[in-house]
Parts: C-alpha cells; structure tokens; sequence
C-alpha cells in the first residue's frame, strides 16, 4: 500500500495530547495526569519531568487507575486519567460507567494507543470495542481526534469540560488536515474536503485513509466529502442527515468494530429520519483480527485508500 | 452523656430504617442493621461535615462502599438535617431520587455506589487530594467483608501505603456473613489483619456496635502517622432484632407484618430499658 508522503509530516496525536496537557497543567496546578504504568506509551515522560508533583502513578491497576482518578476529581482536581484503551474500557469498565459517568465525576478518560495501533501485539491490545460500549454508557462525551490540530483542540476543551470525556488516541504520526485557523468544537463535525458523489464519515486516525481515497477518487471524475466525525457522541447528526440527502452514497470509516460504533451511530440517524441511501460501515468484522501493523490490520479490512475507494465505487454502480 | 444519646440513635436509627424497609417492601436489612452504629458514631461524633459545609473543600468525607445498606445512611443524613426524613417515604417508589444503593442526587452522599470493590479507590483519590492541597479533612469509608472478595480493593490498599495515606480509614463492617451464608466458606478472608497489615495499613479492631469504642478509635486517627488507618469492626448481621442477628437470609430480607412488629417492639422495650 502505498501512502501520501504528507502522511509523516505531522506528530502522533499521542505526542501532541502529551504537549497540550504540559501546557495547560503548567497554567493550572489542579490538572493532574493520572497513569498506570502509562507514561512511558502516553508520552508522559516530559510531563513528568516538568510537572513531577502533578502525575500521579498507580501502577497497573487500571480499575484503582479509574477509581482514584474520580475521587480526584470529585475534590477539584482536573483529572486527566492515562491508560491503553483496551484496558481503560475493558479492565475498568465498570469504574468507568459507575465512578466517572453514572457519579458523574468529570474525568478524562484518555485512552492510548486505541484501536489496533498496538499493531502485531493481537486481540488482548486491540481495542475494537471501546466505541461501543462507551457509546451505551449515558453521560460521557466521546471524541476521536484525527490530527494534531483536532487532538489539541480536545484536550483544550477536555480540560473545561464539567463532566466526563472519553479521548481515544492512536500512536501513529498523523498528517494535517486541517488548518490552524479552524473552529474546533465539541459535536461539530469538520469538512476535510467538499464532495457530493459520495461521502466519507470517518474518525480517528482512519480519516487520513479516506482522505487519500477522496483524493484518488477525483482522479476518477467523482467527488468525495470527507467528513471527520471527531466527536461520536454527541452526533452531529445534522452532517450525517446532510450526507446522506445530499450525496449518492455514505461510507463511514473507523478503527473499531462495525458493531456499536460511527458506523451504526451514523445507520440510526439515516434510518429514523427515513432517508434511504447506499451505506456501508467500514471497520473491522465480527472475526479475529489479523495479525500485521497497523496499517497492514487496517488495509486487510478495507480502511486504505485503495479499499474505500473501491467500496465507493461499487456503492456507485 | 454522649455515649448514652448515641446508644439511644442507634436504637432509634434501627426502628426508622425497619420501617422504610418495610414501606418499600425492600432494603438490605442485615447489614443496615450491621453498621448503623458505625455511622451514628461518624456523624454525630467523628465526621466535621453538615448540611451548611457540605460543599466545603475541607470538610471530612464519608463514602459508603457497601452501598446496599443504604438504608441505614439515610436515616442518619435525614437526622442530621441533609434533607427532610419525610422524603424517605418514597424510597425506592417510582420516580423517588432516594433509590436502593446511594446517589449524589440526594445531599450529603459523595458518590454513587453499589457495586462492589468502588468506594475504597474513590476515597484514596479524596485522601490523596487533601495531601496534595495540604488540606487536613479526613476521609472515611466503610466496606463490607464479603466485598474484600473485589481485587479492586487490595489495589487500593497499595495505593493507599503507597501515597501515606494517613488522612483516610477504612471500616469493615465485620458481620462474618454474605449473601451466600459466612464470609469464611465462600471465599475465606482470614487472617484479615494480617493481610491489612501486610499492604501497610495501620490496623485496629473494635467491636462495632460499642458506640463508645467506635468513637475513641475514630477519633485516634491516624493511628501511626504516614500509614492509612484500617479498621474491623466486629458486627452482627441482624443487629438489634434477636431473629434477624447472624442470620444471612435477612441480607435483603424484609419482615411481613408479624415480624415487624415483633422487630419494632423488641426495639421500642430496649428504648425503655436504656432510658426513654
């Protein structure tokens, strides 16, 4: 597979959630990072060496991770709790539905190295599943930045955020797709680029993919909208309502299972407004993964740019 | 004197819970009726916390980790004044905030629980907290022994010796009994103070239900400084009603009408006999 060079210009979005928070924590000496084990894969290193009285390490106990970090919060800290997302959602789902979103204790929950970025490390590092059972649980903002300029966005609006917030990460270097000047706000969806033969509603770090299929596409005479849905919840249901009236066909694109997730998100909203369009959900099938790296995953199950191309193609027929 | 009054809120605090238990026709009855003098000593001797400074950031904080026994914490939080005991004549109706495990919908609660292995966390993170702000409340919370089982716990109790913890006590409600039956055939959890011992807390044992005890071993906290304060407090599931006491079927049993009587008029004759 092959990938725009632009795709190694930017910093993971790891990286710049690690900047940010070092920013806003040496603004505010109540915004703590709180890791298990973590900072070494958070990019918390700096921090800590900055910031040393404002990590709190609890060592791999992603459930007392979780726990510790509400009662944090519930005494006026600004917690930003650091875990791989497989283990924040899976491990401490109950501390998370309970101690944080049910008691409604204004964590940040920052899940690293999301998705399958752990790559050739397999299923118990996957998180493939962290949309949807996030998605199930009332009271908690979900947000997947897709670059750096999203990311750094999120964790600025994280930080004000009165209740609790789920900021799911990869690990990759992203490319920019935005530009600086850009209004950044939570439950707005962003255009990456016009289009109205067909439509990508992606998220994450699989927003670069359908960019380049966009791009390969209007070297085929079609135009492709490239929406990046960086907050899953709240919906911005009125970019998804708009897709779907406006363009011939819808793809949603993610790094997660098609179960639960954007993709079936964005299927309820089209559904129950009565709009009938061509729609596929691009993730990853109810199966084990594949071993390979990230994007190796990624490309086995269609989120390429020469896989989404051809699904909208085939859509288009 | 103030011995005497807490023996008498503790007779009191059990008719009360019985009688909720019995409108809603539900409740966790044992184990209220287990550590209602555990929390008449907090919040009429121990805890620095009222209605008026209950949003003060130096108030001492209670977390209730065995939330089914919610019941015999909001008779004491109506007693103290956080809301009108009139409320609870909806607990558990439809719609009534005041439902079966603890929410901070209803004031004076600091977090929601009920599951198990939850507030023991919640509370190192309130603790941890106040050492980082230099701010001297303390924190307490109670967990039930048949809860020791949640692993949860025991990551807690590292963090705790971890971080020196001396602003924070947990309370085990020691009745020896869970759901199933006691505590030691489920799943044994002796030699409990040396486990608690050996994760670095600072342990005492008291019989919980000697208000006196209670308050005094309260009130020695921290017990060696730089250590969190661990404390077992021997109970009987059932307290205070001869047919409900170590008997696990009253775990959330809730009396028919015969058995209720027999319960408020075994309480009211202990009323007499200590003085009112």
């Amino acid at each position: 597979m092959s990938l725009d060079p632009v795709i190694e210009t930017g910093k993971a979005n790891l990286e710049v959630f690690s900047q940010t928070l070092l920013e806003i924590a040496q603004k505010n000496k109540n915004v703590l990072a709180v890791t298990s084990d973590s900072r070494g894969s958070g990019k918390l290193q700096p921090f800590a060496k900055a910031l040393p009285d404002q990590i709190v390490e609890i060592g791999i106990a992603e459930q007392n991770l979780v726990g510790v970090a509400a009662g944090l919060a519930s005494a006026g800290k600004i917690v930003f709790a650091v875990s791989p997302g497989s283990f924040l959602t899976t491990r401490a789902l109950e501390q998370v539905k309970n101690d944080v979103c049910y008691s409604d204790q204004p964590v940040k929950l920052i899940a690293i190295s999301s998705g399958v970025s752990y790559g050739a490390l397999g299923s118990t590092h996957h998180s493939l599943h962290d949309l949807a059972v996030m998605r199930a649980i009332h009271n908690c903002t979900i947000i997947v930045p897709a670059d750096n300029f999203e990311t750094s966005e999120a964790v600025k609006a994280a930080a004000d955020m009165c209740h609790p917030v789920f900021i799911r990460f990869g690990k990759r270097a992203m490319p920019h797709l935005h530009n600086p000047d850009t209004s950044f706000v939570v439950g707005k969806s962003l255009l990456v680029c016009p289009g109205d033969d067909v439509a990508f509603i992606a998220t994450g770090e699989a927003v670069i993919q359908a960019a380049l299929a966009a791009e390969a596409l209007e070297r085929e005479g079609i135009t492709a909208r490239v929406i990046s849905m960086h907050t899953v919840k709240p919906l911005d249901e009125d970019a998804v309502l708009k897709a779907g009236q406006e363009c011939q066909a819808v793809i949603t694109v993610e790094e997660h299972s098609c179960a639960g997730g954007l993709g079936e998100a964005c299927a309820s909203v089209l559904f129950q407004k009565g709009i009938s369009v061509p729609f596929k959900i691009v993730g990853f099938p109810d199966e084990d993964t594949i071993t390979g790296s990230q994007l190796e995953i990624m490309g086995y199950y269609g989120i390429s740019p020469e896989g989404l191309t051809q699904t909208a193609k085939s859509l288009l027929k | 004197m103030i011995n005497d009054k807490l023996i008498m809120k503790s007779i009191q605090y059990r008719i009360r819970l019985l009688e909720y238990i019995k409108k809603a026709n539900t409740g966790h009855t044992g184990g209220s009726l287990s550590c209602v003098d555990i929390l008449n000593v907090l919040y009429n001797r121990v805890l620095n916390v009222s209605p008026e400074t209950f949003n003060d950031p130096g108030r001492d904080r209670y977390v209730q980790s065995k939330g089914h026994s919610v019941e015999a914490l909001y008779v004491v939080l109506s007693d103290r004044g956080f809301f009108p005991e009139s409320d609870l004549q909806t607990l558990c109706q439809f719609k009534s905030p005041y439902v079966g495990h603890p929410t901070r919908k209803i004031k004076g609660i600091e977090q929601n629980t009920g599951a198990l292995g939850h507030g023991l966390a919640f509370s190192v993170g309130v603790a941890l907290s106040g050492k980082m702000d230099r701010l001297d409340y303390r924190v307490f919370t109670l967990l039930g022994d048949g809860e020791l089982a949640e692993g949860s716990n025991w990551e807690s109790m590292m963090t705790a010796s971890h971080y020196h913890l001396d602003n924070l006590t947990a309370i085990i409600d020691r009745n020896r009994l869970q759901i199933t039956g006691c505590t030691e055939d489920v799943c044994a959890l002796e030699n409990l103070h040396d486990k608690f011992t050996s994760f670095g807390w600072s342990v005492r044992t008291v019989d919980g239900h000697d208000v006196t005890a209670l308050g005094d071993v309260f009130c020695a906290t921290p017990f060696e400084p730089g250590k969190p304060n661990m404390v077992i407090a021997n109970t009987i599931k059932g307290k205070g009603v001869r047919f409900m006491e170590n008997e696990a079927k009253w775990h959330h049993g809730v009396p028919n009408d015969q058995q209720y009587e027999l319960a408020i008029s075994e309480l009211k004759s202990r009323l007499q006999e200590v003085g009112l």
